[in-house]
């Protein structure tokens, strides 16, 4: 092993990770029936002279052996370039830089409702264990683990529109400098739906991490000091919680980037998501590709940012 | 998502307390009804014994739930009863399908990981790792999109994303089973690898495994359904739970009950499967003597 420190030996682990993304990314794409020929050409393919079906292949590589169509694409994506819309004739870097900042927004957003819904349920639950409270808690958790984001999200569109007569979603997408309020209401209802999916993970992991800080020498100590039950569960048990709590909505990360195609579909928001799931039904292989790719990346460094994070915060994990 | 436990063997009182255990518990028992009530309908269907799923009756568009149609009828005059159980066997059965080839392949080859270490070890945790760099919906979209749609593709499509995690649940646990003196001593005595897996060590994680299976079931029905709301799902006109909300986002506002009969079908599945490997769990787990 030449990597022998644990810090390089994870950062060299997730470049291999990355490059089988790669490999993988590619075998997909490749298995997509039809080609590049078909798919831009549409029926009229159908059409063509073998003499010029093979020129276009020639055209867009096809008549090259897999391994060097594969450097070629991981090339071109090393270097930027992604490749383009056949479509629209634009980008996929273009395309991909304006789509993933509104997912990211989302996400965050996401994780702010998540986190508060989750943690708050949880410590309602945790305050008396085994009690109605604990049950409404409880079901909170549950109903967000299965209550599928597709299910929830058209409903609270419907009913929204039809009761309440709002729908910002109807109007075209504001962009954040456009029109900041249209923009964050357009993004609350998604981000609700995203958030109450992930507070049932955070919900059931912090329930057990307060249970168990709870009957901590420390918490009795504090509670025979005289402290107040509000200042006890918000000063003294909360923060003893916080890294499970912390690691479990970071393992969440994958959940809302998948989410993220969903609930963008159902509140026609221009993010990442969109952009596959439009690839995939227009059969645009460069963009579903690339995008594919680039939350593949956005996942792997993600983790790996947590994990780092961990061995600042924790040292335990510094030793290991 | 995942969740392990560190239970290694089937406690004393053996499988007929284990099943009495896991309905004893309430979350065990609600399950159990939750799931079976489902799993009726769905077999009802299956055997024909419901109306035709695609039968239209244009005379009858739109109706209200009643007598004659349990959950009323969507803008076809279509019974939305008989196809909303016939879309429950359609997930169920591509549930289990994608459970089932997970589960074989994640465990042989978590336990092989485990067992043999070395290159095998390195290769498993490779393509575990890939698999663990996609969002898991995310992967599901873009393997049933690469393949032609039929249900087998679908479920295949999903079994390669919940594979990983049968190879995590399956591993851990083997890694310290291979150091037991029971195991070791099989050794000794000359069984071959494969006695020894089979007939030691695969029974120690079996417990484990199942409880995964469950949960994972759950998440399967999840996978599934929301593949079909985004049109990847297998193809119409099979009916399929989550087709049937994205057709009835238009409807809702006029008849509710397109959307709240496939939603209310699905939640009751997929809560009833947590409920139940909730319930299971703590029937497998030793340091609950009774359950919850």
């Amino acid at each position: 092993m030449i990597a022998r420190h644990p810090l390089l030996r994870r950062v060299l682990e997730a470049v291999a990770t990355l490059l089988g993304v790669a490999v993988l990314v590619f075998v997909m794409l490749r298995a997509i029936p039809g080609d590049q020929v078909t798919a831009s050409l549409g029926t009229e393919a159908a059409a063509l002279t073998p003499a010029q079906r093979a020129a276009l292949e020639a055209y867009y590589g096809l008549d090259q052996p897999l391994p060097a169509q594969f450097l070629s694409w991981l090339a071109a994506v090393a270097t930027g370039n992604l490749g383009m819309s056949q479509r629209s004739g634009q980008s996929v870097l273009e395309m991909t830089a304006a789509a993933l900042p509104i997912t990211l927004e989302l996400a965050v957003l996401s994780l702010v409702i998540g986190l508060v819904l989750g943690v708050a349920a949880a410590m309602l639950s945790a305050s008396r264990p085994d009690s109605a409270r604990d049950a409404a808690g409880q079901a909170v958790g549950l109903a967000g683990l299965s209550v599928p984001a597709f299910l929830l999200g058209s409903a609270l569109l419907a009913l929204s529109a039809r009761f309440l007569g709002y729908n910002p979603n109807a109007e075209q997408f504001a962009a954040l400098t456009a029109d900041p309020w249209l923009h964050l209401q357009q993004l609350l209802m998604p981000a609700i739906v995203l958030g109450f999916g992930l507070a049932a993970p955070i919900m059931r992991t912090a329930r057990s991490a307060l249970l168990e800080v709870r009957s901590q020498d420390y918490v009795r100590t504090a509670r025979g000091k005289g402290v107040g039950p509000r200042r006890l569960a918000l000063r003294h048990v909360l923060p003893g919680a916080l890294v499970p709590i912390v690691t479990m909505t970071g393992l969440q990360f994958g959940y809302l980037l998948g989410g993220a195609v969903v609930v963008e579909q159902i509140f026609s928001v221009p993010g990442i998501g969109r952009q596959v799931l439009l690839g995939i039904q227009q059969k645009e292989y460069a963009v579903v590709q690339s995008t594919v790719l680039v939350i593949a990346l956005t996942f792997v460094l993600v983790n790996l940012g947590t994990d780092l994070l961990y061995r600042v915060i924790d040292p335990r994990v510094r030793a290991s | 998502m995942t969740a392990t436990i560190t239970t290694t063997g089937l406690p004393a009182a053996g499988r007929r307390g284990l099943v009495r255990r896991t309905l004893g518990s309430r979350s065990g028992a609600v399950g159990a009804v939750l799931v079976g009530v489902v799993v009726l309908g769905a077999l009802a269907a299956t055997l024909g014994l419901l109306p035709d799923p695609l039968a239209q009756a244009p005379a009858q568009r739109l109706s209200a739930p009643s007598a004659a149609h349990w959950f009323g009828t969507d803008q076809f005059g279509r019974d939305v009863f008989a196809r909303s159980t016939a879309g429950a066997a359609a997930s169920l059965s591509i549930a289990l399908v994608a459970v089932a080839i997970a589960a074989v392949a994640g465990t042989a080859a978590g336990v092989a990981a485990g067992y043999f270490r070395g290159w095998s070890d390195r290769s498993v945790l490779g393509v575990t790792n890939v698999l663990f760099a996609f969002p898991p919906l995310l992967l599901a979209l873009a393997l049933a999109s690469a393949f032609t749609r039929t249900w087998l593709t679908v479920a295949v499509a999903i079994a390669i994303v919940y594979t990983p995690i049968f190879v995590r649940v399956a591993r851990g646990p083997v890694l310290s089973l291979r150091e037991a003196d029971f195991v070791r001593a099989t050794t000794v005595l000359g069984f071959s690898p494969l006695r020894t897996l089979a007939r030691h060590v695969l029974p120690n994680i079996a417990p484990i495994v199942i409880v995964q299976v469950t949960l994972s079931l759950s998440w399967a029905v999840l996978t599934e359904a929301s593949l079909s709301f985004l049109g990847l799902g297998a193809p119409p006109p099979a009916p399929s739970l989550g087709a049937m909300v994205l057709e009835a986002r238009v409807l809702v506002n006029v008849a509710w009950w397109t959307m709240a009969a496939p939603g209310a079908v699905i939640v009751a599945l997929v809560v009833g499967l947590n409920l139940l490997g909730d319930g299971l769990r703590d029937a497998l787990d030793p340091r609950n003597g009774s359950g919850r």
